[in-house]
């Protein structure tokens, strides 16, 4: 396995891909709960104004 | 699929690197022409959710770009003997992700959303014209990057064993991209009912504070 030619190449491509969809993926769903959680409790301030 | 996949007669084992290579190329243009549309939709039909389409597929854009310019570069370094060169196709790829950095720049850089939403849209149409470039450029220039071998007239130059691993690789980036989308949409959505309803409450804020006269409310 280890003797295949430029293998850490081929392991850094992968690795970097794999990196940036996860931050892609992690970004957006951060992204996600941040806005619901301020959402919310908008929602229960402006609901406790009445 | 990509893993089992045999290795290239030339290439050998490097050619794994295609599997992430060529779909992020793919996307990096697809997720182009979904913004140049979303841009339609803003400048002629004004559909409200089309310049939320277009913001949250840029940054997913410049994601994809970037793993394509990354994966391309240590393809390269092993395969060409060079990381980098100046030449057609890795110059206009290079342009499509700055293109993609500044769109993101442009929303952030001006306050009003309505403003904002037309200004992207006018760039990210004036952008367009590097679709093709990308495209063609292995075909009008000499470059060291080769020319089309799955979708060209004559059928594809790949052997099957190699295909469809490709095919399928390029297919699941597709879903996680819509599927991003479509979340980041939703964020957006989420975005403006947050800014709407804090502009209420301090317009409520004020009301309470102030007693406005009926002109100053509205």
């Amino acid at each position: 396995m280890l003797d295949i030619p430029h293998l850490g190449y081929i392991v850094a491509a992968y690795g970097v891909a794999a990196l940036a969809l996860i931050g892609m993926i992690a970004a957006v769903w951060l992204d996600y709960r941040s806005l619901s959680s301020q959402l919310e409790a908008l929602e229960k301030s402006r609901g406790g104004n009445r | 699929m990509a893993f089992n996949a045999p290795a290239d007669y030339q290439q050998g084992e490097t050619v794994k690197i295609m599997y992430i290579h060529v779909p992020a190329a793919w996307l990096s243009t697809f997720i182009y022409g979904v913004m140049a549309l979303a841009s339609l939709g803003t400048l002629v039909w004004r559909h409200p959710l089309a310049d939320a389409a277009q913001k949250a597929a840029a940054p997913l854009g410049a994601g994809f770009t970037f793993v394509c310019l990354v994966t391309g570069s240590l393809w390269g370094k092993p395969m060409w003997g060079t990381y980098w060169v100046w030449d057609a196709r890795l110059t206009s790829v290079l342009v499509l992700f700055i293109l993609y950095l500044g769109l993101i720049a442009l929303w952030r850089s001006i306050d009003d959303p309505g403003k904002a939403a037309r200004a992207t849209a006018i760039l990210t149409l004036v952008g367009v014209v590097n679709l093709p470039i990308i495209k063609f450029s292995v075909d009008w220039w000499n470059t060291l990057h080769q020319p089309a071998s799955v979708f060209r007239m004559g059928g594809s130059t790949i052997a099957p064993e190699l295909l469809w691993p490709l095919l399928v690789m390029a297919i699941a980036f597709t879903l996680l991209f819509l599927c991003l989308h479509l979340m980041a949409i939703r964020n957006e959505i989420l975005r403006r009912r947050i800014a709407r309803l804090t502009m209420i409450a301090a317009a409520e804020g004020d009301s309470l504070a102030r007693a406005p006269t009926p002109e100053m409310a509205r």
